[in-house]
């Protein structure tokens, strides 16, 4: 029972992980709080249903899987691309709450949008792949889960060797650094923060279509919760920091479920949780777990 | 022998340079850099140094006024282009990129060139320069010392395979073995065939590599002469040299 609660911890963590990181990226380079990043996630939910709806099999199956999260990153990462471009770019040199108030704005802008011209109703989302439950003697646990948790993981795993190893990956943490410095080393800055966008758009609308199939369900506000969390997760960890979104996902996940499973009428609480934890790191250690910069020698 | 014009690498033209909308830090700073000198800009705290190689490298457009790299206007355009057009500009404080390792500093250097044949040479021979730079290349840079520090700096600006390599303040918060190291290296690297763009407070060590120099003084150059006679010069003497 523990153990089964303990995967199913990591599992929801899984998705709030991949969340995070989009929190943290751009928070990373920019130091904004992209609120928006919860209607990008929200609206790759929608772009997945479509694109099972219209281009996979009925079926489903793996190839569908596939088909359904590449749509969804690609519309979530391209949407990303455009709410900096759109939203933030232009005032990139104003006061820092001005950014702020556009991510909102943009957010309440989407979730209308979706709400209009899409659909106000609760949408059933598929499982996509078929369900079974599999026992491993000492736990049972179902596909769905072993498949959110591993592809989550394998997302994770490619962002880390995009980060660490690849061109691009080093000019984001050089930006992150320093972005005036970035520029004088023929870094295109805005490539780079584009780039950023894409990047965590793209992992929102994968954590979109695995959140949907988690819930079986999708609706124009269901980024909220989700956001939230994640966020919470980001600043847990320590935000801007790469493998801190990465482990306070996982903690808050894990809290989340154990808090629901073990608490007086926790289930219907456990929505709660998130905010405790976020009021409590903001009050206790702000920078977070793993939210540690190394100082620059004068 | 003095150069010709026809060798001119970098013109100003009567720059401006404001922050916010009140504070004038250049006011009308005309300047000449031929290929191949070192060329020193002293002046004393807040004279206007940082702020006129921030307006060269794009991080300050200037406000009025020309700037012209090897003939062509670069007033308007952004740092990351100004840089890939050939000028390298190691800020005041070092700015090296702490989380990332030595190595990944340097090549950061060269993020906008293609010729991996030669990124790997300029990698070896920035390691020939700075041979503690390859003991450390997995160290992180935030982690090296101050001088280690400025001599990443001056690594990885070499790294973009400047033709103009602008230097602020190479000597700040350094002891004097290693400020002589670093303008030991200076002076190698123009041997080598990089123009030098060199503001220093140290004004003696400053006019002792560079051929020509200017004075800065509250946003204007003062005075323009070439480096011996400066030493020479009475003013400067009492003002920079503390004579
Ligand atoms: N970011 C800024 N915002 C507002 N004013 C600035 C800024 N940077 C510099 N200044 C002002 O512009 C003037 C020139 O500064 P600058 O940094 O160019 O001087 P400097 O000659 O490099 O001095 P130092 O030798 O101390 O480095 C100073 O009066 C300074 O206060
Ligand atoms: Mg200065």
């Amino acid at each position: 029972m523990f153990i089964e609660q303990l995967f199913n911890g990591l599992v929801l963590g899984s998705i709030y992980s991949l969340i995070a990181l989009g929190y943290t990226l751009v928070y990373g380079i920019l130091m904004m709080i992209n609120f928006a990043h919860s209607e990008v996630l929200m609206v790759g939910a929608f772009v997945g249903l479509a694109a099972y709806t219209l281009l996979a099999p009925p079926a489903g199956g793996w190839v569908a899987l596939v088909l359904v999260l590449l749509v969804a990153m690609t519309a979530s990462g391209l949407l990303g691309i455009v709410i900096e471009k759109l939203a933030y770019r232009p005032l990139r040199q104003a006061a820092r709450l001005a950014p702020l108030i556009s991510a909102i704005g943009v957010s309440i802008i989407l979730s209308n949008a979706v709400f209009l011209w899409v659909s106000n109703q609760l949408l059933s989302f598929p499982k996509v792949v078929p369900e079974q439950s599999i026992s491993l003697g000492f736990m049972k646990i179902g596909s769905l889960q072993i498949l959110i948790f591993f592809t989550s993981l394998i997302l994770m795993a490619v962002l880390h060797f995009m980060v660490q190893k690849t061109k691009m990956g080093k000019a984001m943490r050089a930006c992150a650094d320093d972005l005036t410095t970035s520029g004088l080393m023929g870094i295109d800055v805005n490539k780079v923060i584009a780039f950023t966008f894409l990047i965590g758009g793209a992992l929102a609308g994968a954590a979109g279509v695995l959140n949907g199939m988690y819930y079986g369900s999708i609706k124009y506000n269901l980024g909220f919760l989700p956001g939230v969390k994640a966020f919470t997760a980001a600043v847990l960890g320590g935000i801007g920091n790469i493998a801190g979104a990465v482990l306070g996902g996982f903690l808050l996940g894990i809290l989340e479920v154990m808090a629901a499973g073990y608490l007086p009428n926790g289930s219907q609480w456990k929505d709660v949780f998130a905010f405790v934890v976020l009021i409590g790191v903001l009050l206790i250690r702000p920078s977070g777990i793993l939210g540690e910069r190394i100082a620059e020698k004068i | 022998m003095p150069p010709t014009d026809n060798a001119l690498i970098l013109e100003l033209k009567n720059i401006h340079a404001v922050y916010g909308k009140k504070i004038h830090a250049l006011k009308g700073v005309n300047l000449k850099i031929h290929t191949g000198e070192i060329v020193a800009l002293i002046g004393s705290n807040g004279a206007g140094k940082t702020t006129l190689l921030k307006t060269i490298s794009g991080v300050l457009p200037a406000e009025q006024g020309d700037i012209l790299f090897k003939g062509r206007a670069i007033q308007n355009i952004k740092p990351h282009e100004i840089a890939c057009l050939g000028i390298a500009h190691v800020p005041e404080g070092r700015k090296i990129f702490p989380r990332l390792t030595v190595l990944e500093n340097l090549e950061m250097g060269a993020f906008s060139r293609v010729d991996a044949g030669g990124i790997e040479r300029d990698l070896r021979h920035a390691f020939e320069l700075f041979p503690i730079l390859k003991e450390r290349r997995g160290q992180l840079g935030g982690t090296l010392s101050g001088g280690e520090q400025q001599m990443l700096a001056m690594a990885r600006a070499l790294m973009m395979k400047p033709e103009l390599l602008m230097l602020d303040e190479p000597s700040m918060g350094l002891a004097p073995v290693i400020t002589d190291k670093i303008f030991e290296i200076i002076a190698a690297i123009n041997k080598e065939g990089k123009t030098v763009f060199l503001v220093e407070q140290n004004a003696r060590r400053a006019l002792s590599v560079a051929s020509r120099a200017y004075v800065l003084e509250t946003g204007q150059i003062v005075s323009e002469d070439n480096a011996q006679n400066l030493l020479n010069d009475p003013k400067v003497q009492e003002a920079y040299l503390g004579v």
